[in-house]
């Protein structure tokens, strides 16, 4: 309509887009309707057919739909699994044509200006279409015009095609409501005898503009095409992968990290673009042989520094089997993290030896497994085995401040009973007894210090109850840890100390 | 003439060190204390007996400490030849269950030299190498007439230097002291 061509777009609305999604996963006969918390109540936010032929209708408190319905079946909405389900539908509408953008919670629209003949024309898309989201459960309404506010009224007006050139004809006859407008205003319209689209086209515009206000007219002129409205595509995700096509193999350890360094420059400097930093690398090698190899690289830290990437790919590389040789290098970025750009630290060498001991940590994780490199995190608990908690030292800070409240053992290990003599029945520590195939006597012990089992948690370990510790020196030289459970008596040795 | 302690105590720096005995814990405790920067601490996660980091805290801060754990001694005996290459963090713990043949402590040893890191390996008893640069027994001891008193605790150990390669043997009697994070030497044991 501005250069010659002339645009079409298809609109598509889904009724039931969170129910039909309900049920693709788990189909149910009868009526059925998912809630949401709505305004302090259960309402119904989406039902299918069935349950809006019983009487039942969206906002709905969920109370009332059951005493109308008592068949009725239900599940809670998820609201953002639908907008994903939506942005799923969006990229597989890129079969039709490239630019799909979002039309709301419930539609997509379609810019088919010149892709319709590769469908077969446009009735042939549209029949497509139609055919393909009813095989996939989706209820849908189909509108194709030549502006996006004509084809959102035939879609929402139970489809239909609209001519070329002119959409007024195809729109006369549709209710006012199918021109976006809000309720309110629709009512009011429909108080002034205006039904119909055609009606309202008819209508002198100066008394309407002046009462409504210029959104009335701004929407038919939208729907008509006499005021322009573009389609917004969605932004592809970005992609952080790149390959290398080599003429002749390579087999040299050397050779493939040169070619790895190339595409990690590549790499990194997309990611500096987007502020993001790799997380795990994949680096495949193909063969001549049409074999692959792959490396693998979790990293300690998002990172986007090739000069530090780099020699932590090494030991993989080295590990890899070239075969006949290798001539496509392809380096993709599986898991990507934001990582802002960060102010060179002040303090000379702060950071960069904080960098040094991620480098560190990811080089022992490519051996024993990035999750096997612990660091402790204080804890709030009384008991000793909760007092702290071992955390992956790549997904955690150093944070707290230790302050045990007395003093602790070196070392923990799992209760291990002792026999005692003199003494033992009572609830001062035994004065001799047997550990680990040693006699000890007692010199001196303090305690005790009664720690509670913390009831709130159901600890096999605590099934003895309540723990009276006492540090116990021995004449021998060992500093222990006993406790006593005086619900059921015993003694036991948990730790040591220094 | 007893020769005195800070000769061989604060562990000479890369190279790697033994240590043996019951208070081998405490010895890699007070050699934490000592050094700076990140701490790495390599064991092998079979092992029943746990670091408890409300323990460690009266010898350092746990935040400077990692643990990583390994599945079997190769493992982390590699992750130790890293560690001691890179440098990145000045000592490194490793635990040792099986004895080392000198091809292993030797690999140990020039990864310490090449990186400038000290390691420190915990042993059982009798199962040094030939490579270490110094072995120490350690073993805590009855400390009959030092009473701290309540709340505190006797640390009292006997730290012999039984190996060294570069020095003269000797055996000290000292004791941690929680509250100024420095080690009192007592009296040289009566001879």
């Amino acid at each position: 309509m501005f250069d010659g061509i002339q645009k079409r777009i298809v609109s598509m609305w889904f009724p039931r887009l969170a129910s039909d999604r309900a049920l693709r996963a788990h189909p149910v006969a009868g009526p059925f309707a998912l809630t949401l918390r709505e305004r302090n109540a259960e309402r119904i936010h989406c039902l299918n057919a069935e349950a809006e032929a019983a009487g039942l209708h969206r906002g709905m408190p969920f109370a009332d739909a059951r005493a109308f319905c008592p068949e009725l079946q239900s599940r809670p909405a998820d609201p953002r699994g639908d907008a994903r389900m939506l942005a799923t539908l969006a990229r597989w509408a890129g079969r039709y044509c490239p630019w799909v953008g979002l039309e709301g919670q419930d539609g997509l629209v379609l810019d088919i200006t010149g892709a319709a003949h590769l469908m077969g024309g446009e009735a042939a898309l549209m029949t497509d279409l139609g055919a393909r989201m009813e095989r996939a459960g989706f209820a849908v309404g189909l509108g194709l015009a030549d502006t996006r506010g004509a084809a959102w009224a035939l879609a929402h007006a139970g489809g239909g095609i609209a001519a070329p050139g002119d959409p007024g004809p195809a729109l006369a006859g549709l209710p006012v409501a199918a021109l976006r407008l809000d309720p309110d205003t629709v009512t009011a319209l429909q108080r002034l005898g205006l039904r119909r689209i055609g009606e309202l086209e008819a209508a002198a515009r100066g008394p309407l503009a002046r009462r409504f206000g210029a959104g009335v007219m701004a929407r038919l002129d939208q729907a008509m095409g006499r005021q322009g409205e573009s389609v917004t595509p969605l932004p592809a995700p970005p992609h952080y992968g790149i390959r290398l096509s080599l003429p002749e193999p390579i087999g040299r350890v050397e050779d493939v990290m040169a070619g790895t360094a190339r595409l990690l420059e590549a790499l990194c400097a997309k990611l500096a673009a987007r502020e993001a930093g790799a997380r795990r690398l994949c680096l495949t090698l193909r063969r001549v042989d049409r074999g692959s190899q792959q490396v693998e690289l979790r990293l300690a830290a998002p990172l986007r520094d090739a000069a530090r990437i780099l020699p932590l790919f090494r030991r993989g590389v080295e590990a890899a089997d070239a075969g006949f040789g290798i001539d496509q290098l392809r380096l993709e970025a599986t898991q990507v993290e934001p990582l802002p750009a960060r102010q060179l630290a002040t303090r000379a060498g702060g950071r960069q030896d904080g960098g040094r001991l991620d480098d560190l940590i990811t080089r022992i994780g490519t051996r024993i497994g990035l999750e096997n490199i612990h660091r402790f995190l204080p804890a709030d608990s009384h008991i000793p085995e909760r007092g702290f908690l071992i955390a992956p030292a790549a997904w955690s800070r150093p944070q707290g401040a230790w302050a045990p409240p007395r003093p602790r053992p070196l070392r923990l290990f799992a209760p291990e009973p002792i026999a005692g003599q003199g003494g033992g029945q009572g609830r001062r520590p035994p004065t001799r007894f047997q550990w680990r195939r040693l006699s000890l006597s007692t010199a001196r012990a303090t305690g005790p210090e009664r720690i509670a089992p913390e009831w709130w948690l159901d600890d096999e370990a605590w099934a003895r109850g309540l723990r009276d510790y006492w540090r116990v020196e021995t004449h021998q030289g060992r500093r222990l840890w006993l406790f006593h459970t005086p619900q059921v008596p015993g003694w036991f040795v948990q730790g040591e100390f220094a | 003439m007893p020769v005195p302690l800070h000769e061989s105590f604060p562990l000479r720096p890369a190279r790697v060190h033994e240590v043996c005995g019951a208070a081998a814990t405490a010895f890699a405790a007070v050699a934490c204390a000592r050094a700076r920067g990140p701490l790495l601490w390599i064991r092998e996660s079979w092992g029943g007996e746990r670091l408890n980091p409300q323990g460690l805290a009266a010898f350092f801060d746990p935040a400077r400490l990692l643990v990583a754990e390994c599945r079997d001694q190769t493992d982390s005996l590699a992750s130790a030849e890293e560690a001691l290459k890179d440098g990145a963090v000045p000592l490194v713990m490793i635990e040792i269950t099986r004895a080392l043949n000198l091809r292993e402590g030797r690999r140990l040893q020039l990864a310490a030299q090449a990186g400038g890191a000290t390691g420190l390996c915990l042993i059982p008893e009798g199962m040094g190498s030939n490579a270490a640069e110094t072995r120490w027994r350690c073993a805590p001891v009855h400390d009959p007439v030092y009473d701290p008193g309540e709340g505190a605790d006797s640390t009292r150990m006997r730290w012999e230097i039984i190996k060294n390669k570069s020095g003269t043997l000797g055996v000290w009697d000292v004791r941690w002291d929680p509250e100024a994070h420095c080690l009192d030497v007592v009296s040289p044991p009566g001879e």
